[in-house]
């Protein structure tokens, strides 16, 4: 079994201007020592489907399941959560300035946190603490345990959210943007750390971000999501060599630098949909260049396309990767399945 | 005015293909304290010295983290801020001391894109009056024209010239960004300054806005001077790149020699930090991992800003402030190399040296 095994997750929203249905029904899991990559863009439903699982989703109305280390994580009571938060799955946030305490020292909040899990006396928190600030590179430790977190620079504060994060050992990290809030070379740094720290802990990593750069570095596994449904998992190389799904093979032609980029970006046309109205069918085939008629009535679910690599997608399962080939038999299926009323997205929107 | 403008060394291109020149430019913000009595303690050292040409038509990138004043130089070229010291001279003109009223006409030939698409835009006004800004602000034209005009505008950036009438909160952020184009480009101007045009989209729209400002360059004969801290994006829009470090630019080159041959060991690590959207390259890539944080530029370090975080510095480097130098030969004497690759460094990165990565 793994260590987290997530099945068919919902998370919705009830607001003034309707439901907003921000996850609807996801399945993943994560085991130790592994690391996987949750891909999306804003309001794709990637830091909603992870946080709710600890409780972190505020006012969500969550269904399905989610076993950590075998208990069902969405019936636990708050106390009975509040003791995995911490000590089995750990979080890291995309702002530090916003995690930390500011009136606190640093030091004085991992030592609080490290109390609050275990009886311990403080001279033993507060060592720990100041070890654990050594190990994830804050130069002398001793000394800096005692700041405040605004007496520490951005990627400082990331290390010591790190740090917290590693207080207890946990079995998981989820960890939410962790460096988009970075520099490139402080990035680089706060990569390599996270990397490196995993395989001395053997936890299990989530991986949240838009950055397919970073999915690149860190992940061996990745989960892309659109409009609260995951709509593509796979192994790291063949989500960026030989995506299915139109809308991972969009997003790599859209970035400078990617597999799929050659000269001019193509972008995808048109923006996410409402997660209050979403699109029928497909939620991706208002943006999709390859809609066919059963797009617009039947939504796909999660399919075998390959080797632990699964689409939501009805384009035959063969037609994997970014060859010219396989470019020109995708708009050929697509179109022979097509009737002439059907509207496909075009160039930009 | 134009006599006192300093000649690029001879040699290189005639000198009215430069539709910028800026020389020693130097922006210092001062730091006040006291409520009453306020008196200044210190200075923040935002851009400091830099010497700087944008050809005609090019797209020239600026790339550097947070702090290294990339915003401040382009608002320093625009005059946006006044400068502390040193020249921006557009298209023959000095403009760096020019008051109000006299930059009134520059303005039109000059506008800027900036990062946030929510905060450009005041969300009590309509789309159409927002784009119509430039038209009423200079009298280019009134009522059905200026209309009309605005219209024209938005369908050339791919907005719906129905909606005229809406507010910007009922667009999107790509859609925004999109009203931000148009109404830099109601007046032809000659040159965009593109401050972090697209950090704050997603990679989907993104690459829409970076493909429509181009087709727009194309079919207008702009200049852009464009500024984002992401690598792969600066590659992919600009001619040349020049690289900026704690107020100084510390390296400049055509965009292909500088990514493939970075001199600047800055450049060098900035490079090899900046994410890769394949895994295969991430693999086989060596990272340099600088040690520390960007130095407060209130109190930048002496000699060369970069010395203490350098894998290859020495002695000299912490007292001999180095200047931008064509190649990478040091020795007195040596032939000047005529690509245009210039960098600050004393000791260059040679080509296939590897830089030990000090972590």
């Amino acid at each position: 079994m793994a260590l987290l095994e997530v099945r068919d997750l919902t998370v919705e929203f009830p607001t003034t201007d309707g439901l907003v249905k921000a996850v609807r029904g996801v399945s993943f899991e994560v085991d130790s020592g592994e690391t996987l990559g949750i891909v999306g863009e804003s309001g794709s439903g990637k830091t909603v489907c992870t946080l709710s699982l600890i409780g972190l989703a505020g006012g969500g109305r969550r269904g399905g399941q989610a076993l950590f280390r075998g208990q069902d994580l969405l019936t636990m009571s708050a106390d009975e959560l509040r003791a995995v938060r911490g000590a089995g799955i750990a979080a890291i946030f995309q702002d530090p300035l916003s995690s930390l305490h500011p009136l606190y020292r640093v030091g004085w909040q991992i030592v609080e946190m490290i109390r609050s899990h275990e009886d311990v006396s403080k001279a033993v928190a507060r060592k720990r603490a100041i070890d654990l600030l050594g190990l994830v590179g804050i130069p002398q430790p001793a000394r800096r345990v005692d700041d405040y977190p605004h007496q520490f620079s951005g990627g400082m504060r990331q290390r010591a959210m790190i740090a917290m994060a590693l207080a207890l050992n946990p079995d998981l990290v989820i960890a939410d943007e962790p460096t988009t809030a970075l520099d490139a070379t402080v990035q680089a740094q706060v990569i390599d750390l996270m990397v490196r720290l995993q395989k001395e802990f053997h936890s299990g990593l989530i991986m949240i971000t838009h950055d397919l750069g970073v999915v690149a570095d860190i992940a061996d596994r990745v989960l892309v999501m659109y409009a609260g449904k995951a709509v593509e998992t796979a192994e790291l190389d063949d989500v960026f060599y030989h995506p299915h799904h139109p809308y991972t093979k969009g997003l790599l032609e859209s970035i400078p630098g990617a597999s799929g980029t050659r000269g001019k970006l193509r972008p995808i046309p048109g923006s996410p949909p409402s997660l209050i109205r979403l699109p029928s069918g497909c939620s991706f085939h208002p943006r999709c260049r390859y809609v066919m008629d059963r797009c617009l009535t039947d939504e796909p679910p999660l399919m075998d396309v390959g080797a632990a690599h699964r689409s939501a997608c009805w384009l035959p399962a063969t037609l994997s990767g970014l060859a010219e080939g396989t470019e020109a038999q995708r708009m050929k299926v697509a179109e022979a399945a097509r009737s002439e009323d059907t509207p496909v997205a075009e160039g930009e929107s | 005015m134009i006599e006192d403008t300093p000649q690029p060394p001879a040699g290189t291109r005639p000198a009215d293909d430069d539709l910028v020149r800026a020389t020693g430019v130097v922006k210092y913000f001062p730091i006040r304290r006291g409520i009453i009595f306020k008196h200044e303690i210190g200075q923040v050292r935002a851009v400091d010295g830099v010497d700087l040409t944008v050809r005609r038509g090019e797209t020239l990138g600026l790339v550097g983290e947070t702090g290294c004043g990339k915003s401040t130089l382009a608002r320093c070229l625009t005059r946006l801020y006044p400068l502390t010291a040193g020249q921006v001279v557009f298209d023959g003109t000095d403009i760096s001391t020019l008051n109000r009223g006299q930059l009134r006409p520059f303005r039109r030939d000059v506008q800027m894109i900036f990062q946030d698409p929510y905060g450009s835009l005041n969300p009590r006004r309509r789309v159409g009056s927002i784009i119509g800004d430039p038209f009423a602000i200079h009298g280019v034209a009134d009522g059905a024209e200026r209309k009309r005009k605005v219209q024209e505008l938005m369908e050339l950036v791919g907005l719906n010239p129905e909606h005229y009438n809406r507010f910007p909160a009922d667009f999107s952020g790509g859609q925004r960004q999109r009203i931000g184009v148009a109404r830099a480009l109601a007046l032809r101007p000659k040159l965009i300054v593109c401050d972090e045009p697209v950090s704050a989209l997603d990679v989907s729209i993104q690459a829409q806005i970076i493909n429509l400002l181009e087709s727009l360059q194309d079919d207008f004969g702009l200049t852009y001077v464009f500024i984002a801290h992401d690598l792969s994006v600066v590659e992919h829009v600009s001619d040349r790149v020049g690289v900026m470090y704690l107020g100084r630019l510390v390296e400049l080159a055509e965009v292909d020699e500088l990514y493939r041959h970075p001199h600047h060991p800055y450049t060098v690590a900035l490079l090899s930090a900046a994410g890769t959207p394949d895994p295969n390259k991430a693999r086989k890539r060596e990272r340099i991992l600088l040690t520390g944080d960007v130095p407060s530029p209130i109190d930048p370090p002496s000699g060369c800003r970069f010395h203490p975080r350098c894998p290859k510095a020495r002695d000299r480097c912490s007292v001999d402030d180095p200047v931008l130098m064509p190649g990478t030969d040091r020795r007195p004497g040596a032939e000047p190399t005529g690509d245009g690759h210039v960098t600050a460094c004393h000791y260059p990165v040679l080509p296939g040296e590897v830089l030990a990565g000090r972590t």
